[in-house]
């Protein structure tokens, strides 16, 4: 790289002084390679709208078969039954957002706390090693926490955390509701808890950056009145980087909404729909890797294929206001810069 | 309690919170990556790499798998690195103006996050079905389809970040731009490419979703691009689902060997990346 | 570490200021960034209820020393101050004492404006808010009195709801100026106040730091020659992290006692 740089440099220093005229020749050759060039590369960039061009078209006709038989009430019907071949996306859809909503519940004030640590309080030679621990939580891949989740956290959960839930939550009124029935280790709080796990290092990693990029005059300015480093990032950071924030949430929304493999070992792949969050239920994404290639009967394959196009619409909402808001807040920047 | 000292108290109790916030994350990195050693090192013997996959109740190895992992993430890199990169040199150079370079960012980092399973029931519709058979080759499109985002981005970064002046003393000399670009941008960002590829790479290594409806699975030792392939993901899938003794032994042993690439890997691409953008 | 300079003989204290009351003394203050030794033995005396400007040129340590007075400093890593500040009598650099109180004393107005992302009005109140539990008929009744020390209540009493980012530069400076005022500190530092401003905002800037200086001690630091001479009692000319002269500012504008201080007063130098 470095011998690169330096002969450009020193060639640059002889076009100076040699004559420009003799290129004019080769200018029209020369041209022509470069608009073929462009051609090229604009190609592959065009490719990739036609990726998503090409995902909506094919689960749409996919799902076509389904949504013409069953219509509007697929979305609100909760029965899957491939016997009958009566299918609905209530179960898998409540399975879904319920899970993120939980994963959010636990990943954000998380998220938000290491984000804390590691603009404000972490000293300078403990920050690179903790936030590449923590980012490497999003390196393990999803199938190792689904079996670790299985194995490891189920059991555990079942025996020492979900007793308490049930026997301190459980007699709530209303509320409690959501902590009955038998602790069994896997279920809806359980894929919550570990998707919760998996989302920590993407909104933190975000958080992170976003608050590392708040001018240090306006926190000094917050410290200047009088304030508290608690006061600081609360009243002046926190704000300041709001769009950022939300989008760093959204975009780990956007995850826990599609994760697959770590929900599908413990969720219980159950069609019921339940009161309690230790009930087993479903995802969308794990009803798809269990029974897609054991599907029987085009209705039933049809079905699956709608609720990937859910899920798909669903994600590609939240990963765009996600994109939309951190875009936001990199252009205030650039106003301010 | 006088309000100065309560909001001495709550800095304090927050800060610390924010400890415990911090320490709750690395809690779960410690004990994932304590489980994968203690059952996975016990899973880990000379026969994980020289042996077959074997049929359910019998010892066996990953060997088949690992090298079917190997040939798709390959296959997958190779097919989907140049696509990325090009692209990624269309966002960074000519994308100034115009609708197509802010919409392909744009939908670019909507496909980088998007659900993994979706683009496996996207190459299962598009291709497997027409083609009436699982196969490596299906796997290794929808891998792909994974990297190419990745790559796209990286590239388009690193490439933002080679100084004009660059771009310029070459042009001075009257150089082609493509040429500029290929000999002297390229080059230049070149630490910041490869660290996307290996990022990329990492990212497939670990996938699963998408293999399940498109390479699916092998028993047997198969080198065919157009018959189903073993490959590590899926086979941790099925043998740690099984109720087999031997087979989630074979899950963990390969767990293991997964979790170790993929985070050797990262922590490669974040070695490179660091050392050479300081140099420059 | 090197070991602190010696401290330059104390600045031949004019006979002006022996007749001041002294608010905050700086005994051979020493700073240093990492090892960079950025402020050399510094050896100063601010007066209550006056102006007093750090002149210099870019480097020179000037905002260096401003920020020891209210230990902004203390915000990173590796920087580090020995000697002794003492603010009403009270050596500010002992570990004992308390950061936040001592920077609700000690206000400072930056370079830039800095508005909080907040509302015109929570700009103010927030620095209230914290040392004091006001009913909201006084605060409001606060909020005012600050804006109007500021010169600003005229031009935002119909939008105090507003973000404080959508006033105009100099508005925002003053708006950073009427926070800084609201909390009812007894020192106000201004670090260069006025150079991100243009002509008319500097000029309105300079009339409020005349009025301010019946309540507050200010110290303001600037690289702006004319700006020190109009606006302040006392002037401290500072080269290469040390004190060069200390005199009140008619002095060292029109017969400074040193050489380096008159040659770069006369552009000849800086």
């Amino acid at each position: 790289m470095r011998a690169g740089l330096e002969s450009v440099a020193s060639a640059s220093a002889r076009a100076e002084s040699g004559p420009r005229a003799a290129f004019t020749g080769a200018g029209g050759r020369l041209r022509r390679q470069d608009a073929a060039f462009r051609a090229v590369t604009q190609g592959f960039a065009f490719l990739v709208l036609l990726l998503l061009g090409g995902i909506i078209v094919t689960l749409a006709s996919g799902s076509w078969l389904s949504l013409s038989h069953f219509g509007v009430r697929f979305l609100f019907s909760s029965a899957w039954n491939p016997v009958t071949e009566d299918f609905g996306a209530l179960v898998p859809i409540a399975g879904t957002l319920a899970t993120s909503a939980i994963a959010l519940l636990i990943g954000v004030p998380v998220s938000f706390g290491i984000a804390l640590f590691l603009t404000e309080l972490s000293p300078p030679w403990l920050r690179r090693p903790i936030g590449t621990a923590i980012e490497l939580l999003a390196a393990i891949p999803s199938i190792i926490y689904g079996m670790w989740g299985l194995f490891v956290f189920a059991p555990f959960f079942a025996e020492h955390v979900q007793p308490v839930l049930i026997s301190v939550l459980g007699p709530v009124p209303y509320a409690g509701a959501l902590f009955r029935g038998p602790p069994m280790g896997i279920g809806v709080l359980t894929a919550g808890i570990i998707l919760a796990v998996m989302v920590i290092p993407f909104i933190a990693a975000v958080m992170r950056d976003v608050f590392e990029i708040v001018p240090a005059v306006l926190k000094e300015s917050a410290y200047a009145v009088g304030g508290t480093t608690w006061e600081v990032v609360w009243n002046v950071v926190l704000p300041y980087t709001r769009a950022g924030v939300i989008g760093g949430i959204m975009l780990g929304l956007g995850r826990a909404l599609g994760e697959t493999m770590a929900v599908t070992f413990v969720i219980g792949n159950a069609y019921r729909l339940s009161s309690s969050l230790l009930a087993p239920g479903n995802t969308i994404a794990s009803a798809l890797a269990n029974e897609f290639t054991e599907a029987v009967g085009e209705l039933h394959f049809s079905a699956l294929i709608a609720l990937g196009l859910i899920l798909f619409v669903i994600t590609f909402i939240v990963l765009s206001l996600s994109k939309l808001l951190l875009l936001r807040l990199a252009r205030q920047e650039g106003l301010q810069a | 309690m006088s309000l100065y000292a309560r909001r001495l108290w709550l800095n304090r109790f927050n800060l610390f919170v924010s400890l415990l916030a911090t320490a709750f994350g690395l809690f779960w990195l410690a004990w994932i990556l304590w489980t994968l050693f203690d059952a996975g090192l016990a899973a880990l013997t000379p026969a994980v790499v020289t042996q077959m996959t074997p049929p359910p109740g019998s010892a066996g190895g990953l060997l088949n798998a690992i090298v079917g992992s190997l040939i798709m993430a390959g296959g997958a890199t190779l097919l989907g690195t140049p696509i990325g990169i090009l692209a990624g040199v269309y966002l960074a150079e000519f994308g100034r103006e115009g609708w197509l370079a802010p919409t392909t960012r744009f939908v670019n980092d909507v496909l980088l996050s998007a659900p993994s399973i979706i683009i496996g029931l996207f190459v299962y519709e598009a291709y497997v079905f027409h083609a009436k058979h699982f196969s490596a080759l299906a796997g290794i499109f929808a891998l792909a389809l994974i990297v190419i985002p990745v790559v796209i981005r990286t590239t388009e970064n690193m490439l933002r970040l080679v100084p004009d002046s660059l771009r310029e003393a070459s042009a001075a000399l009257g150089a082609p731009q493509w040429k500029v670009i290929t000999l002297v941008t390229l080059r230049a960002a070149r630490a910041g490419v490869v660290t996307g590829v290996l990022l990329a790479i990492a990212r497939i290594s670990g996938e699963t979703a998408p293999l399940l409806f498109t390479a699916l699975n092998n028993q047997f030792w198969s080198l065919d691009l157009g018959a189903p392939m073993a490959n590590l993901p899926v086979v941790i899938f099925q043998f740690a689902m099984s109720p087999y003794d031997d087979w989630q032994k074979l899950a963990w042993a390969g767990a293991l060997l997964i979790t170790f690439s993929v985070l050797a890997l990262n922590i490669v691409a974040r070695v490179l990346f660091r050392s050479k953008t300081s140099a420059y | 570490m090197p070991a602190p300079a010696t401290a330059n003989p104390a600045p031949a204290a004019a006979p002006a200021l022996s007749r001041e009351k002294v608010k905050i003394e700086v005994r051979n203050l020493n700073f240093f960034y990492g090892k960079f030794h950025a402020l050399k033995g510094i050896n100063l005396v601010v007066p209550e209820r006056k102006v007093t400007a750090f002149i210099g040129p870019s480097g020179c340590g000037k905002s260096t020393l401003l920020r020891t007075f209210n230990r902004m400093y203390a915000l990173y890593p590796n920087q580090e101050a020995r000697g002794e500040i003492l603010v009403d009598a009270q050596n500010i650099l002992s570990p004992k004492q308390d950061l936040n109180q001592l920077r609700a004393k000690v206000g400072m107005v930056f370079q830039k404006p800095t508005p909080f992302p907040m509302s015109i009005y929570d700009n103010i109140a927030f620095g209230v808010r914290l040392y004091e539990r006001l009913p909201s008929r006084v605060m409001q009744e606060r909020v005012e009195w600050a804006l109007r020390k500021a010169a600003l209540w005229d031009e935002v009493k119909d939008k105090l709801q507003q973000s404080g980012m959508s006033l105009s530069g100099g508005q925002q400076q003053r708006l950073c100026i009427a926070r800084g005022i609201a909390v009812k500190p007894e020192v106000l530092l201004l670090d260069e106040p006025c150079s991100a401003l243009d002509p008319i905002s500097t000029a309105r800037i300079e009339e409020l730091i005349s009025e301010l200086k019946a309540d507050y001690t200010i110290v303001i630091v600037t690289h702006n020659m004319q700006q020190a001479a109009r606006v302040s009692d006392y002037t401290a000319y500072m080269y290469l992290g040390e004190l060069v002269e200390f005199d009140v500012t008619d002095t060292i504008f029109i017969k400074p006692k040193k050489k380096e201080t008159e040659d770069y007063i006369t552009g000849r130098f800086g």
